[in-house]
């Protein structure tokens, strides 16, 4: 772990006492323990108050669209294999608008890391339910209760055999940064769904909710077992565990390609000889 | 026309190996030294139904499909019914012996006694039609060779013992066809369909990256990257969806990849979003969109030009663009080699528009020198002070210095909120204005660059057929029908449909006696365009929309209507 700080400070635009401000910390915790220069760092976000996370750590940026964080990662780390991906937004850009994507980059299992801000809630759009609000629970948009059952992110990816899933706090920052590192060094497709108490809108899950049932997983979790893994990511309500809940070692995507793209000369000679094949 | 121009048209079911037969023939016929243009029409599905391949030949050269059929292969019982009323005076019909000739001139080919199996029919109506056309059996034992080579010796002399059959049965009948007259062009010549030409296009300016989610006719352009894909050197991703395929594409060009995305119009209403997003954080990608009849999915295998709206309009806010449409296989070749420079050189989104009919058609084409290509732009991977750098420098240009992430110690900081110069969100109104214009400055130097519309002929005093992309061939034959007859005629052809330069052809419309539009939408969207952008109105329009691709008689016809 170095010292000197290489990422930066930065004024953010997020509301006191957000969850975003300690997720921020963690984050840069984690890419100190990994030792990675800023400049060999992208990270790829969607729309959110989440999304603008990255806007405040020195690194190399393309803040795109609501619920494309994912697809743009795919790309750069396709582009190229040697900068290190990170794709970040919250839970409706996330598990909303970039449902399918997030389901895709599960199967296509490319060494992306992808955290998460699960506030249960729209920040950005102001209070709206997300998909991981619980049903019943109300806001201004759905007065009667959310209508619909909540994803689960982690039993999702779980059941689909992701290559590495956590569930972190915000209320816990040493501990998540121990998570995104290791989701990190994960040489595959890794989720870390991370606990954000929105102090404006989610009046329901605050930190005091979330620390009377936050539990961290201990030795005696085996995060190779499937059916544990599932029963840990199910595990939700009066107890909630954090920690690495599964990790495998699927093969990843493949084959990457070797190198940056951007270093590639046309083949013309090639090509010429492919252009005679149509004689 | 002087020309002796032939039209074969080989019909059938899908699954019936047509388009092998037809691809066969094509490239015999090139290989020969003849033109041809090929026209596939094919319905929606993967067996069944009624699907033409066809090939009109000439001597000289030739742009356009024709509707009146000269021989007809039917290898289907309805082949004959369908195109009963489309045969030519001189037509002759070569049906299977078993199916029989319901009356109509021609030959009734015994397959079951040619062909050991039913599987080398193909190969038996290759050599009847070759034997009838009078091509050398060289090419087609040559081709037939090739073709099967790969499955072995024996299946190789056994095909080429039916064609020989087929040849030798063909010519001891008394067809009255007559031979083809000699070729004229020249050997070395290639075959290819406009998404073929598209794709190598893009891979002679460097394109190594494809993001792509399958929709017909854009497929064929990413089926023909990936089939070179191992050799040059292309990473091609197929995406979980649209908006998938346009955003990879973007993420991919910002780390240093050259992306090709193609799709056909509903495709590309999902990638919209992705669109606004490349010309927001200033990124070059490239989109071939192929043109079929919509709305919504409409008639899926044929063709239309009625997404120029679509594609203009793509995207919310305001940037600039560059919109290319081909006009014929060569031109697809350039002009895509030409978007994918544009968009680099720009740093914005660029598209090339194509159609169905572009899409499938197989053209005879002189060799591409490779060699005299341009060079394409780059992004950099060096800067002098990677500390200062900042992705959206104002420049007069309003193209700034594009650094790939990764290479230097600068951080490469891109927004798709408006943003600073050194790529972070602002809210400073002020910063938006200086931004968006510096964006909209790129329409200059776009503009600049614009192709002008090719005038072919004489406009002094004409009927002048103004047209865009794949038109092109037919407007040509319509013009030179028309002066044939005495009435002066030219053409205007636009292969670049946006940004478009009045200066550049106003005063050729001017010179016309009368100037018709000719579009294969319902609305004109060409014509609107040009009112738009220039004030100037054509005197009439000749519309097509019924899914077949324009021909010279469907153009007559119109503009006899519009006369009468
Ligand atoms: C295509 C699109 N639809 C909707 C929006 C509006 N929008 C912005 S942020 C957001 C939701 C953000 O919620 P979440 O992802 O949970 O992030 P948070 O703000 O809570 O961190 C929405 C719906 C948008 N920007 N783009
Ligand atoms: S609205 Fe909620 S999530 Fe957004 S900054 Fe405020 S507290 Fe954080």
């Amino acid at each position: 772990m170095t010292d000197a700080n290489p990422y930066g400070e930065f004024e953010t635009a997020w509301c006191p006492g957000c969850g975003n401000f300690a997720i921020r910390k963690a984050m840069v915790a984690a890419l100190m323990e990994l030792g990675l220069p800023p400049h060999n760092v992208v990270f790829s976000t969607g729309i959110g108050q989440a999304a603008k996370a990255p806007h405040y750590i020195r690194v190399n940026l393309i803040n795109g669209l609501h619920g494309r964080s994912l697809p743009a990662a795919t790309g750069v780390k396709l582009a190229n294999p040697e900068l290190a991906v990170f794709a970040e937004s919250g839970d409706g850009c996330s598990y909303g608008e970039g449902g399918n994507h997030f389901l895709a980059a599960i199967r296509r299992n490319i060494d992306l890391t992808y955290v998460v801000h699960n506030n249960q809630i729209y920040g950005l759009t102001k209070g709206q339910a997300s998909p991981t609000t619980p049903k019943g629970q109300k806001t201004k948009t759905q007065p009667h209760g959310a209508p619909s059952e909540a994803f689960n992110p982690v039993a999702v990816a779980v059941t689909m055999g992701a290559g590495f899933v956590a569930r972190g706090f915000a209320g816990e920052v040493e501990h998540l940064a121990g998570l995104i590192a290791a989701a990190a060094r994960h040489p595959g497709f890794s989720l870390v769904d991370v606990l954000q108490p929105c102090v404006s809108f989610n009046k329901v899950n605050t930190y005091a909710w979330y620390k009377e049932r936050c539990y961290r997983l201990g030795d005696d979790h085996d995060p190779t077992n499937r059916q544990a893994a599932l029963d840990r990511a199910l595990e939700w309500g009066e107890r909630i565990p954090l920690g690495v809940l599964w990790r495998s070692d699927r093969p990843a995507f493949g084959p990457m390609p070797t190198g940056p793209l951007a270093v590639r000369e046309p083949d013309l000679k090639t090509l010429s000889g492919i252009l005679a094949g149509y004689a | 026309m002087a020309r002796s121009s032939v039209n074969v048209v080989i019909g059938g079911e899908a699954g019936q190996g047509l388009v092998t037969i037809g691809e066969f023939l094509s490239r015999a016929l090139t290989r020969a030294g003849y033109a041809i243009c090929v026209t596939q029409d094919y319905m929606s599905r993967i067996r069944g139904g009624h699907n033409t391949f066809a090939v009109r030949i000439d001597p000289v050269a030739v742009a356009a499909p024709d509707e009146a059929i000269d021989l007809l292969v039917a290898l289907s019982a309805d082949t004959l019914d369908i195109h009963r009323g489309d045969l030519s005076p001189r037509a002759l019909v070569l049906a299977d012996a078993a199916v029989g000739l319901g009356g109509l001139p021609g030959l009734a080919v015994p397959y079951k006694t040619l062909c050991p199996k039913p599987l080398y029919e193909n190969v038996a109506a290759l050599g009847v039609a070759g034997a009838l056309l009078c091509l050398d059996a060289a090419i087609l034992s040559g081709l037939v060779a090739e073709k099967f080579v790969a499955k072995g010796e024996a299946v190789v002399a056994a095909n080429l013992e039916v064609l020989a059959a087929a040849m030798d049965w063909a010519k001891g009948q008394e067809a009255t066809f007559a031979c083809l007259a000699p070729p004229t062009l020249g050997p070395g010549r290639l075959m290819l369909h406009g998404n073929e030409a598209i794709a190598l296009g893009a891979l002679a300016a460097g394109v190594n990256f494809s993001s792509f989610y399958p929709m017909t006719p854009g497929t064929s352009v990413i089926q023909t990257l990936i089939d070179q894909a191992d050799a040059m050197g292309v990473t091609v991703e197929q995406a979980e969806d649209e908006i998938a395929a346009v955003v990879m594409a973007v993420g991919a060009s910002y780390a240093g990849a050259r992306p090709l995305v193609s799709t056909s119009g509903g495709g590309f209403a999902l990638m919209t979003e992705g669109v606004s997003l490349a010309a927001m954080l200033e990124t070059p990608v490239t989109v071939v969109v192929a043109q079929r009849p919509g709305p919504a999915t409409g008639l899926p295998t044929r063709t239309e030009q009625a997404d120029l709206d679509l594609v203009l309009y793509a995207g919310h806010g305001e940037f600039p663009r560059a919109i290319f449409a081909p006009g014929d296989v060569s031109q697809c070749f350039h002009l895509a080699h030409l978007a994918v420079d544009t968009a680099e050189r720009f740093q914005s989104p660029v598209f090339v528009l194509t159609d169905q009919f572009l899409a499938d058609s197989f053209r005879d084409v002189p060799p591409f020198d490779l060699a005299a290509l341009p060079a394409v732009a780059r992004p950099l991977t060096t800067v002098d002070d990677p500390a200062g750098y900042v992705r959206y420098a104002v420049t007069d240009s309003g193209v700034s210095p594009r650094l790939l992430p990764g290479f230097t110690e600068a951080t490469v900081v891109l927004d798709s909120d408006e943003h600073t110069q050194d790529g972070h969100i602002t809210e400073d109104l002020a910063v938006r204005v200086a931004m968006q214009d510096k964006r909209m400055r790129k329409l200059t130097g776009l503009t600049a660059a614009a192709l002008p519309p090719d005038l072919v002929g004489e406009a002094e005093g004409a009927t002048l057929l103004a047209c865009w992309g794949s038109t092109l061939g037919a407007a040509l034959e319509a013009a030179e029908s028309l002066r044939q007859a005495g009435e002066p005629a030219c053409v205007l052809h636009f292969s670049q449909v946006y940004p478009l330069v009045g200066q550049c052809f106003l005063p050729i419309l001017a010179k016309a006696r009368r100037t018709v539009m000719v579009e294969g939408n319902y609305s004109g969207q060409l014509a609107s365009l040009i009112r738009r952008e220039t004030g100037y109105v054509f005197d009439a329009r000749v519309a097509r929309y019924d899914g077949l691709p324009f021909t010279a008689a469907f153009i007559l016809s119109k503009l006899r209507e519009a006369t009468a």
